[in-house]
């Protein structure tokens, strides 16, 4: 096809055609809620993630009536706890992080020029765990059961069951459901960034929101999993007896408290940069120009995002902990703020140096900078330990990192909300009503949250349900109360002018007359993301290519049709985005579905200890799962297909070239930073005990023996999946199948093994955080061992079933990926619990 | 890393020897990732140290070492991006869809990126020089 065969109407109207059908969401009352079009996922994980917002914003305003007026008793102590302990925790797992993923759900396809994302099932798994599991949280205060022990959940408290009740396990059940979700969401962004782009578009063009989610998604693989380790150690815990956070069996409550805050800390960067980022494209657009100092950015995004991994202990400054200590996170918590103002005075510049056209998104934008400001400096007030040894605890951190999330969080995405309003709906919000929202909320944020920097100072500490009359602090508190309310009537008129807006008349195409991609996007718009896949010159094509909106829009670029009738879009290399592949992308189905349901079931009944329903749901978990792989990486009908101006692309690529292969990888790394936090746990527990291990009852093992035939057992496994990945790719295919059977049976070898080291010296795990923690790592490494056979085995099947030939070895490429990473966590796992003991 | 040699039996100059390195996302994240690497190397040193010895001399050797390398390590990448920031061949401002632009683009930001982590390092350090032991 060339470029003037698009000339011919007809063949337009019938390459539409096709897209259209191609396209066509799945109807009817049930199966259109199967859709995984971005488009649609999208706008659902939005919607939702901002009832949750709304949800917790009220029972902040029921918190504020109770902190009205001095010895109030609206609420009782226990109601309270779990009002401020469910605001918090959803606010930043319910509405911050998936707001963040929601909005890039939709923007990231049109911003790349991408039909979608490369795993949209993906997308529509993340959304039905999410809404599982946050209703299951939230859900939870209707029946007073709600947890209350504050959003980082701090033991001892919350892990003795005769002081914590089923909140604490909601929290932490629901909430790792909820993380899977985010890890699973970070996949699908980082392969979209890195291998959906347009062709053209080099890392020097990619939109500075895409870098931007580049940088956070790669964050959520280091940060939550974190989290999950503490989670497991956590629930263990308390529902096993395992003593990992109790100081009277050799456990420490601080081990939470540095894997929560290594997940705490990156998480404020996690919900405040994506933020930042919209920013980043509403400003050129409305100062006219290109943004200043691109390189600048990126180096204000990446910088942030490494330095954020070493501020977490500044959340801990009040421990104990040797100052020396303190003092290093104290430095890089100031070093942290210099790339937090690059981007604020890059920003600056470019409205400087452009011609600002001013408008509500622009509003917001600069009100929420405004706040942000003062927020990040009286950060930088508490990152230095002495200060911060005063203001701990007090009503004066509540007013910082309000501060912070206002300015940083909400209210760009309030601004952004009006600018991508049009994008999605194709209709624009009222300026008026838009406005008006706009300063009662500027003026309710500063009424509610500046006087509690003097509330602190004068000495109320967070989290206590009423104050005395005589700590003189009745008259800011009512002074916040009164700003809150107002505040929640500017979230209200938000809501009135978005229910107002189907009412409302379409408004022009790009009605911001902003130069980026996604303002393709048609009022009327098609389901099939972009008509013909651009080539791109510059980062603000439809401002700098001539004649380039009506050139997509005719087919003139790439894949402009839908030939064989498959979802397609164009996979491009990493660095200079050339084009290297078409792949077919899913297609509407009930599994992703079928999927969360079944998972989530697995984490909620195991709140109820319903323990053998838990693990039939497990089962059908893992049933599900294989059915939805079963239909992956198929074999193409034919090798390639033309994409238009000559070009000729393959249909199935495997190991790096290929989007299955990075998810594989990217998957892995968050994997291994959950093992690693475990591991981190075997090595502070060595830290805090003069003797360790410890020697007794119960506590002498695992030994060497087995623990180092597990390795050897793994390691050979290891060994035969790579050797059968190489003899596969060179046509001896039945050596291949022999060498994965055989690796089934070391692997499930290796697992036996590895379990036997604690099991024969009889480890009681009940008595001493040492047994607890060997027997927490063997467990862990035998269970992805377990997984290690389902892989093999799979791959033996596919290969029978003739889903998987030399040529077409994506699966077997992919589980290589996974033994590379089993190998180092058996390797880690077993030298640590049978070798280090022998050293120490 | 290890480019500072100018043994002269290359007849191309050290420039465009340092110019000719490849340019990738991995290479961008060489300097925060000396920052980190340095800034663990620092906590688990007083961590250990102090739980297990008890104290902690003042300036051991290993600190001293570890920070000058740390800083080398930044100053030495920060160099060969400030080369291949400065690749020729196409006209101004730089922001083309062409190899020598985007050589240039991820080369200023490890340049930048190279001067943020050596500032970090050097904060980071700064407190080992105040503060003497375990308290």
């Amino acid at each position: 096809m060339s470029l003037h065969a698009q000339d011919d109407p007809a063949l337009r109207a019938a390459q539409e055609e096709r897209l259209r059908a191609v396209w066509k969401p799945p109807s009817g009352w049930f199966f259109r809620w199967t859709d995984v079009n971005n488009n649609r996922v999208g706008v659902w994980y939005t919607l939702t993630a901002f009832g949750f917002m709304l949800f917790a914003g009220v029972l902040a305003l029921i918190m504020r009536a109770q902190l009205a007026v001095p010895s109030n008793d609206l609420v009782t102590a226990s109601t309270f706890n779990q009002l401020f302990t469910l605001h918090g925790s959803m606010m930043m797992f319910l509405f911050a992080v998936p707001m963040f993923e929601a909005v890039s759900i939709i923007l990231l396809p049109q911003l790349l020029g991408a039909r979608d994302l490369p795993f949209p099932r993906l997308s529509a798994f993340g959304y039905w765990s999410f809404l599982i599991g946050g209703v299951f949280v939230s859900g939870s205060i209707f029946f007073d059961v709600a947890p209350d022990g504050g959003w980082f959940m701090y033991p001892p408290f919350t892990t003795r069951t005769d002081l914590s009740g089923l909140g604490a396990d909601i929290w932490m059940l629901g909430l790792s459901f909820i993380e899977v979700s985010s890890v699973a969401a970070a996949v699908e962004l980082i392969v979209g960034v890195l291998k959906c782009r347009p062709p053209g578009m080099r890392l020097n063009l990619m939109p500075l929101y895409a870098w931007y989610i580049l940088v956070v998604a790669v964050m959520i693989l280091f940060a939550f999993p974190p989290l999950i380790a503490g989670d497991v150690l956590f629930e263990l815990e308390r529902l096993l007896g395992w003593p990992f956070f109790d100081p009277a069996k050799g456990g420490d409550p601080l081990l939470w408290q540095h894997l929560f805050w290594i997940f705490g800390h990156p998480e404020v960067y996690i919900v405040f940069l994506p933020s930042i980022a919209l920013f980043a494209m509403m400003i050129p657009t409305f100062a006219r120009r290109h943004i200043l100092g691109y390189p600048w950015i990126v180096l204000a995004a990446v910088g942030t995002a490494f330095l954020s991994f070493g501020l977490w202990v500044h959340h801990m400054f009040a421990t104990g902990l040797p100052k020396i200590s303190l003092a290093f996170f104290s430095a890089a918590s100031e070093a942290v703020a210099i790339p937090t103002g690059v981007q604020i005075f890059v920003f600056i510049a470019t409205l400087w140096a452009g011609r600002v056209v001013f408008s509500t998104p622009l509003l917001f934008a600069l009100g929420a900078i405004a706040i942000f400001v003062i927020g990040g400096l009286t950060g930088v007030m508490v990152a230095i330990a002495p200060f911060d040894w005063q203001a701990h605890d007090t009503y004066f951190i509540v007013a910082h990192l309000h501060y912070v999330l206002i300015g940083g969080t909400l209210l760009p995405l309030f601004g952004g909300l009006y600018y991508y309003w049009p994008l999605i709906t194709g209709k624009k919000l009222s300026d008026r009503l838009g406005r008006t929202a706009f300063w009662i909320l500027f003026v309710g944020a500063n009424l509610t949250f500046f006087p509690m920097h003097i509330t602190g100072l004068l000495g109320m500490p967070r989290r206590v349900f009423t104050y005395p009359a005589e700590l003189g602090v009745d008259g800011l508190n009512l002074l916040s109360t009164v700003g809150s309310y107002l505040f929640a009537a500017g979230v209200l008129v938000i809501v009135v002018d978005l229910a107002l807006s189907p009412r409302r008349a379409k408004a022009p195409r790009n009605p911001w007359h902003a130069g980026t991609l996604e303002w393709l996007a048609h009022p009327d718009d098609e389901d099939w993301g972009i008509r013909s896949v651009p080539l791109i010159e510059s980062r603000y094509p439809i401002w700098d290519q001539k004649d380039f909106v009506a050139k997509v829009d005719e087919g003139r670029f790439f894949l402009p049709d839908a030939e064989e009738g498959r979802r397609e879009t164009i996979i491009t290399t990493t660095i200079d985005a050339r084009p290297a592949q078409v792949i077919r992308l899913g297609t509407p189905s009930v599994v992703p579905m079928i999927t969360a349901v079944a998972l989530g079931s697995v984490f909620i009944l195991t709140t109820y200890h319903l323990y053998w329903l838990a693990l039939a749901g497990g089962v059908v978990t893992l049933a599900a799962v294989l059915w939805w792989l079963w239909s992956t990486a198929e074999i193409p009908e034919k090798r390639e297909k033309p994409i238009g101006h000559g070009i000729v692309l393959p249909l199935y690529r495997s190991g790096p070239a290929a989007p299955g292969w990075w998810a594989m990888f990217i998957t892995m790394m968050a994997d291994a930073t959950a093992f690693s936090g475990l591991v981190f746990g075997y090595y502070f527990f060595w830290t805090v005990h003069p003797a360790f291990p410890p020697s007794g009852l119960g506590m002498n093992g695992p030994g060497a023996f087995w623990p180092m035939t597990a390795m050897g057992l793994t390691l050979a496994s290891w060994a035969m999946t790579v050797a059968a990945r190489e003899l596969h790719a060179r046509g001896q295919v039945s050596v291949a199948r022999g060498l994965l059977g055989v690796g089934i049976l070391v692997t499930l070898a290796s697992l036996f093994a590895g379990l036997a080291g604690p099991w024969v010296t009889g480890l009681a795990p009940t008595l001493h955080v040492y047994p607890a923690i060997v027997w927490t790592l063997a467990i862990w490494t035998a269970t992805h061992a377990g997984v290690g056979v389902i892989c093999q085995s799979y791959t033996l099947a596919r290969s029978i079933a003739g889903r998987m030939t030399p040529e077409y070895d994506a699966d077997l490429r992919n589980i290589t990926v996974y033994f590379h990473f089993l190998a180092l966590t058996a390797i880690v796992t077993y030298a640590t619990i049978g070798l280090f003991p022998l050293a120490s | 890393m290890s480019e500072d040699d100018t043994s002269g039996d290359d007849d191309r100059g050290l420039t465009e020897r340092l110019r000719e390195r490849r340019v990738t996302l991995w290479t961008l994240i060489v300097p925060p990732t000396v920052w980190a690497v340095h800034f663990l190397f620092c906590y688990l040193w007083v961590a250990v140290s102090c739980a297990k010895q008890g104290g902690f001399a003042r300036f051991p050797i290993a600190f001293v070492a570890g920070t000058i390398l740390a800083l080398g390590i930044i100053v030495a990448s920060g160099a060969i991006a400030f080369v291949q920031s400065r690749t020729p061949g196409d006209p101004p401002p730089h922001d083309e869809s062409t190899g020598i632009d985007r050589t240039r683009f991820l080369a200023t930001a490890t340049l930048l990126l190279a001067g943020l982590s050596f500032v970090a390092v050097l904060f980071t350090a700064a407190p080992a020089l105040m503060l003497t032991d375990c308290r």
